[in-house]
């Protein structure tokens, strides 16, 4: 017993001792005074040196989406940097290309703030918010999709485009120490500034297994954003959204962003799923149908047996775009899915003659 | 306590019991910064000085703290905690006041954390039972050895850039291949001194 209580004692002096050198070393070698942080030429700011990019900004409320939470590895917080960046380091080097590392372009989350640093970053950022929001709702829309219901706070100024998305913190919970943000596209209105909604469906992962197992109604979770530059465009033209699984999400805000402004246009939603169980909302959607001015919800099936009670469409969405959509129509159309279901969706557009300038895309 | 000058652990451990090739230790970072001079001459010397230092304090940890409460069976999980924290020091030393060189070596100054040379030096410092002055000329001697073999690859690596070897053969794999011809070469020191 003695020697146990020898070990432990001598171990935590050590380390404790060192642990003392470090945090001197850190307070007064890694002090680099204040310098001045300047964004798109606006007044520089006065910040303190010694952090990254990424956390420095994060300090002045301005927030750069990174869905790795500054590890390195997903290559999101990338900004523009026109002076004061020093080398790009090799950390940068894989998810940095040659053209635009030559731009200027460096990863925020691992280039650290030494000197006066003058960068330029998209001016939509400046919207982005990070706020704690409640779970007021969170219902299972199918077996594997919940639809997650938020209050955010009351003096909170969030504002987002229909078709946007957030980013939602996993906190470290059991069976994952790692704390991580993930990308969810907003389903709810852009009019409703009290409250946010998500589909989150259950893949296993860190993120949706921490939605769908651990957190509840009561709750609060960490949320940033808006970010993103798939969201609805004003015009005159015909409007096609297509989506399968939780790519609803933001095709359900931008039709009530429709609903919402009165907007008389002419738009077809093509959802794909497997089987009927795999449909949800629909009664909202047909609430759509009777309120919009001409809306129409188009589901397809890729699944459906003779056995299953169904009488809509069948096959892959392409089908039914093949169907109903006019050659060399005036469209513009919105997506939202799986890499492979948008790439074929987009080559059955271009043979419907609709120009790429005209679709929009999230790919997840 | 061996009855060995101190000076003459210091060119051994330079020349007969050179780290790299009498013991084979540090190989990972051997290979991989040996490409350019410059580079490997940086983490030459922050090998050395990381060496010179840590040998030096695991020597006062040993004798002075481990020995007296009969902790001598901590020797692993102690040196590598001193070793650890000293190569973060190092770091934020180099971050501050030797930027170039600190860009340089890149994501290769923490891994100088995990060479086994620097941990290996100090083991071998207890099992020879060195006194203060040996342990220091031993740590010191051994960073220069260690500087002395990846400077020498480099220059070699530097002249065979251009040479026309097989494709499997190229990096990791005729570096390997030399290390071990000089390996050979560093044999003919062998007869001059021995002090292991």
């Amino acid at each position: 017993m003695e020697t146990i209580l020898i070990t432990v004692a001598v171990i935590t002096v050590i380390a404790a001792i060192l642990a003392l050198l470090l945090s001197l070393a850190d307070k007064y070698i890694a002090d680099y005074g204040d310098v001045e942080l300047t964004i798109n030429a606006n007044e520089p700011l006065t910040v303190s040196a010694g952090n990254s990019l990424l956390s420095t900004l994060r300090d002045e409320k301005i927030f750069i989406p990174s869905a790795c939470g500054g590890k390195g590895t997903c290559g999101y917080c990338k900004v523009k940097v026109l002076e004061g960046g020093g080398p790009i380091l090799a950390t940068e080097k894989s998810l940095v290309t040659a053209e635009e590392a030559a731009n200027g372009v460096r990863l925020s989350c691992q280039l650290k703030v030494k000197n006066n640093i003058h960068i330029e970053i998209p001016e939509e950022l400046f919207n982005v918010r990070e706020f704690e929001a409640e779970v007021i709702g969170d219902d299972h829309v199918t077996k594997t999709i919940k639809r997650m219901r938020f209050k955010l706070p009351a003096d909170l100024d969030f504002n987002f485009k229909p078709g946007q998305y957030v980013q939602l913190k996993a906190p470290p919970y059991e069976g994952s120490d790692e704390e991580v943000y993930r990308a969810y596209s907003i389903a709810s209105s852009a009019g409703d500034h009290g409250h946010l909604e998500l589909l989150i469906g259950y893949t296993g992962g860190i993120a949706t297994t921490y939605v769908h197992q651990h957190l509840k109604q009561g709750d609060t979770v960490d949320i940033n954003g808006p970010y993103g530059d798939f969201y609805y465009q004003d015009g005159d033209s015909d409007i096609l959204l297509v989506a399968a699984g939780t790519g609803m999400a933001p095709i359900i805000s931008i039709l009530h962003h429709m609903r919402d402004n009165n907007i008389q246009r002419k738009a077809r939603f093509f959802f794909g799923a497997k089987t009927p169980d795999d449909l949800f909302m629909t009664d909202e959607l047909k609430q759509f149908e009777k309120d919009l001015y001409d809306f129409k919800y188009l589901p397809t099936l890729s699944r459906v047996t003779d056995d299953m009670a169904w009488d809509g469409d069948r096959g892959r969405v392409n089908v039914s775009i093949e169907k109903y959509v006019e050659d060399g129509g005036n469209y513009t159309a919105y997506l939202c899915g799986s890499p492979q279901m948008i790439d074929s969706i987009v080559e059955s557009l271009h043979q419907k003659h609709i120009p790429d300038e005209a679709i929009f895309f999230d790919k997840f | 306590m061996p009855n060995i000058h101190p000076l003459v652990i210091f060119f051994a451990s330079i020349f007969t019991s050179n780290m790299v090739f009498s013991n084979f230790l540090g190989m990972c970072s051997f290979i991989s910064v040996s490409k350019e001079i410059p580079t490997a001459a940086g983490l030459g010397i922050a090998v050395t000085f990381v060496l010179s230092i840590t040998t030096v304090l695991n020597y006062l940890v040993y004798h002075y703290i481990m020995v007296p409460f009969g902790l001598e069976y901590l020797q692993y999980i102690v040196f590598i905690l001193v070793i650890a924290a000293f190569v973060q020091l190092l770091e934020m030393i180099m971050e501050r006041y030797m930027e170039q060189l600190y860009y340089a070596l890149g994501i290769f100054l923490p891994l100088i954390t995990v060479n086994c040379a620097i941990l290996g030096v100090s083991l071998f410092m207890v099992i020879r039972n060195y006194t203060f002055m040996q342990s220091l000329f031993f740590g010191v001697g051994s960073g220069l050895g260690w500087l002395l073999a990846i400077l020498s690859m480099a220059g070699i690596r530097s002249r065979i850039k251009e040479a026309n070897l097989p494709a499997g053969l190229r990096g990791p794999g005729i570096t390997l291949i030399i290390t071990g011809i000089m390996a050979m070469a560093f044999i003919g020191f062998s007869g001059i001194v021995q002090i292991s």
